[in-house]
């Protein structure tokens, strides 16, 4: 896969580097962002969306650094509890952590070897009792997140619980696309036309994603087969369709997504080669996308199956490695901007 | 022990199986309704004074999970049909005679036979020896029989031996493992959901099933409108079935799963708002015969947890009569219908001398004041466990005063 190309031409880095958010942009203090945890896009205002993605920009100068390493978290300690198995998003949160110097420990526990019941809050009483500052939570059951959150006296990021939401995923991929578009800090994404294909129904990134865009003023569409298409998706203010030739029709940038077979229970699809036929990102599917358009995956990615390899490596128009890059920030702001109370950081020290 | 003396109530409105409250008095003699109306108490009776509350036969509640008697009392029940999902599930004549006499004196317990060994659907269970140790109808449990072959032998089988069978109409295929009814909702909080055509799916197998066997069905739980639509089609054509609901169905919608409260977790799922109404719609045109609770109290373990790991079932026992006054005070029903649904129809479907003052009948009585408000408070419930979705609403109606047989309870 190739790295990323050098960040020279990027405007939005250079305008909110050295400091994140512009206060003059956002409301003062904790009103910025008058939440305690971030359990999922919903619930969120679009200035709160905003806020974070400018704030992500300070931490993306910082990672293009030699040196990589703020202090801002010093000595607070974060907990990355993953009930279900994860490599990339728990790895991403341990750099983002480190990088802002708190103390990462990881707990990793798949679903398998914790009992259900009572496990889950017991677990999440010890994690509270721990003293950790943030704990940074994957499930495999929707609303588990929330759950451990209504339990525990630190802020709870939701790295992703079930079918529900994986909020950070559709920060790092709303950066993603402030950057490659160009678009400047606090810009909303007005008209642009987003396509996001693949398993719908079981995608916690697909739910994030059409709250995030659209709440950010683009046009999502998404497009699955029947059987992947959640009913009533429409009410979440974005076109449904299963024909994905018309779904990429002027597309600015195409997101795909993978079968998730493990919450997959009976025969969804005929054959991984049948759904490559319907709705596979080949090259001549591509072509009915805008030009320029660009592409998208969450990864991990079924090269050959959603996503053919030209395109997964396709210079200047796949961003998928860039994708990863901004986790990483998107992450550290997060982090920062929620732990802002218990470091009394000023304007924040009142309760959210 | 030595039998009570005669029991007069006075001063109270009767709760006749027809019309208006009527003011008037009923006389009790060991256990039983000897004379109801301008009555007097004789010298030697045990005199209570009503003091203008309705007096109202007690509640038969066709279709609990536990036998949970202070609830039960609580709500005016006098008898609870108990559900076959018991551990060890009620599939054997000896545990249906355990649970017929576990409730004795002041609480009958119709046990409900398990249609299937372990209700796992395949397995005929023993139920006409089950009907001679106290069962007085078969039900499929908490699941849909998946088999037709096997619902129809067994619908024919409760035909030639005249139990109900209480069905439960969830096309299990359709249903998979969702936890909620599929549409904005499920899909904005990701559950796991099915569509609620799944239900009129089951209802219209089990209906033409029935239609051939001949056999008495009851669907305890009809939620959607198009499967009340084909009851209402059944009945005209004089199919022996009838219809049931618990009042979460006809109180909310599946806009209350927000914030993924667990309380709210059912089987039957919630479902859309116009299916809400549909229930309403159904209860007031007699196309819903039975209102019962559901009661299946359940602790944190059970439903401290994810949404989709959480266990389905409410507390419902405390709030059936003040919910079902709802619809009384809504103009949906009169005061009559409210009392067929939650104690005449259950108790006719049973089988049982109750469920209506009259003279004869079984003096289960309850003194209550339909007005009376009070507030749910799911940590105060007499219930084993406060999972009730009503939590801190204000409702209107309380039992004061309970006799099962003519002796007072509590």
């Amino acid at each position: 896969m190739t790295t990323p190309p050098p960040p020279a031409n990027d405007p939005a880095v250079h305008d909110a580097a050295a400091s994140g958010a512009d206060p003059s942009r956002y409301p003062t203090g904790a009103q910025a962002f008058p939440h305690r945890s971030l359990l999922g896009i919903a619930g969120l205002e679009t200035h709160e969306i905003l806020f974070l993605l400018d704030e992500a920009e300070q931490w993306l100068a910082l990672n293009r650094q030699p040196m990589k390493r703020a202090d801002r978290l010093n000595g607070l300690t974060i907990i990355n509890a993953f009930f279900e198995n994860s490599t990339r998003t728990l790895l991403s949160f341990e750099i983002a952590g480190k990088r802002l110097g708190a103390d990462v420990v990881n707990m990793a526990v798949g679903q398998s070897s914790v009992k259900k019941g009572e496990t889950l809050i017991d677990t999440a009483m010890t994690l509270n009792a721990m003293r950790a500052d943030a704990i940074v939570i994957r499930h495999a059951s929707s609303g588990a997140v929330r759950l451990i959150a209504d339990k525990v006296d630190c802020p709870v990021l939701n790295a992703g619980d079930g079918q529900h939401e994986h909020p950070t995923q559709a920060l790092l991929d709303a950066l993603t696309i402030r950057h490659a578009f160009g678009f400047k800090p606090a810009q909303p994404f007005t008209g642009l036309a987003v396509t996001i294909c693949g398993d719908i129904l079981h995608s916690r990134v697909a739910r994030s994603n059409m709250l995030s865009l659209t709440a950010l003023g683009a046009r999502v569409t998404v497009c699955a087969p029947p059987a992947l298409m959640p009913e009533g998706v429409e009410a979440m203010r974005v076109q449904a369709t299963h024909d994905f030739d018309a779904a990429l029709e002027g597309a600015d940038v195409v997101m795909m997504l993978r079968l998730q077979n493990e919450r997959m229970s009976g025969q969804f699809i005929p054959s991984p080669r049948e759904y490559r036929h319907l709705y596979g990102l080949t090259p001549e599917r591509l072509a009915l996308a805008k030009p320029e358009a660009f592409i998208m995956h969450p990864g991990p990615m079924n090269r050959g199956i959603e996503i053919d390899s030209t395109i997964a490596d396709m210079p200047g128009r796949s961003l998928i490695t860039r994708q990863v890059e901004m986790g990483v920030a998107a992450r550290m702001a997060c982090l920062e901007v929620l732990t802002r109370r218990a470091r009394r950081v000023p304007g924040w020290e009142a309760k959210a | 022990m030595k039998p009570l003396a005669p029991l007069t109530i006075t001063g109270g409105r009767l709760v006749l199986p027809t019309g208006a409250p009527m003011a008037g008095a009923i006389r009790v003699v060991e256990d039983r309704i000897v004379a109801i109306g301008t009555v007097s108490p004789e010298p030697g009776d045990r005199v209570i004074d009503a003091a203008g509350q309705l007096v109202a036969p007690g509640l038969v509640d066709l279709g609990v999970f536990a036998i949970d008697k202070p609830a039960f009392h609580f709500g005016g029940i006098t008898r609870a049909a108990l559900m076959p999902d018991q551990s060890p599930p009620l599939d054997r004549p000896s545990s249906v005679r355990y649970a017929a006499q576990s409730g004795k004196p002041d609480l009958w317990v119709h046990p409900l036979a398990a249609a299937t060994r372990g209700l796992d659907g395949h397995d005929l269970a023993e139920v006409a020896l089950m009907r001679s140790a106290g069962a007085r109808a078969i039900a499929t449990g908490r699941r849909w029989i998946a088999d037709s072959g096997t619902m129809l032998r067994l619908l024919r089988y409760a035909a030639m031996l005249n139990l109900p069978v209480v069905t439960h109409a969830e096309d299990a295929g359709i249903t998979g493992s969702a936890v909620a009814t599929a549409g904005e909702m499920a899909t904005r909080l990701g559950l796991p959901s099915a569509p609620a055509e799944a239900e009129a799916l089951a209802v219209a197998r089990d209906i033409a099933l029935a239609e051939m066997a001949g056999a008495r069905l009851h669907i305890r739980q009809v939620t959607t409108g198009a499967a009340l639509d084909l009851i209402r089609a059944a009945k005209k054509r004089g199919v022996a079935v009838t219809a049931g609901v618990t009042p979460a169905h006809f109180m909310l919608s599946d806009t209350a799963l927000a914030d993924f409260r667990t309380f709210c977790r059912f089987s039957p799922p919630l479902r859309c708002e116009d299916d809400r109404r549909a229930v309403i719609r159904a209860i007031a045109d007699g196309t819903i015969d039975v209102i019962a609770s559901g009661h299946d109290p359940r602790g944190p373990e059970d439903k401290r947890l994810p949404f989709a790991d959480a266990e389905p079932g409410m507390a419902g026992a405390e709030t059936l009569l003040p919910l079902t006054l709802t619809l009384v005070r809504d103009g949906a029903i009169d005061l009559a219908d409210a009392f067929r649904l939650i104690a005449g129809t259950p108790a006719a479907l049973l089988g049982v001398d109750a469920g209506r003052l009259a003279v004869g009948m079984e003096a289960d009585i309850a003194i209550l004041d339909p007005e009376r408000p009070w507030i749910v408070r799911s940590d105060k419930m007499a219930a084993q466990a406060g999972n009730t979705p009503f939590d801190r609403h204000g409702v209107q109606g309380r039992v004061s005063q309970l006799f099962k047989g003519g002796m007072p309870v509590g």
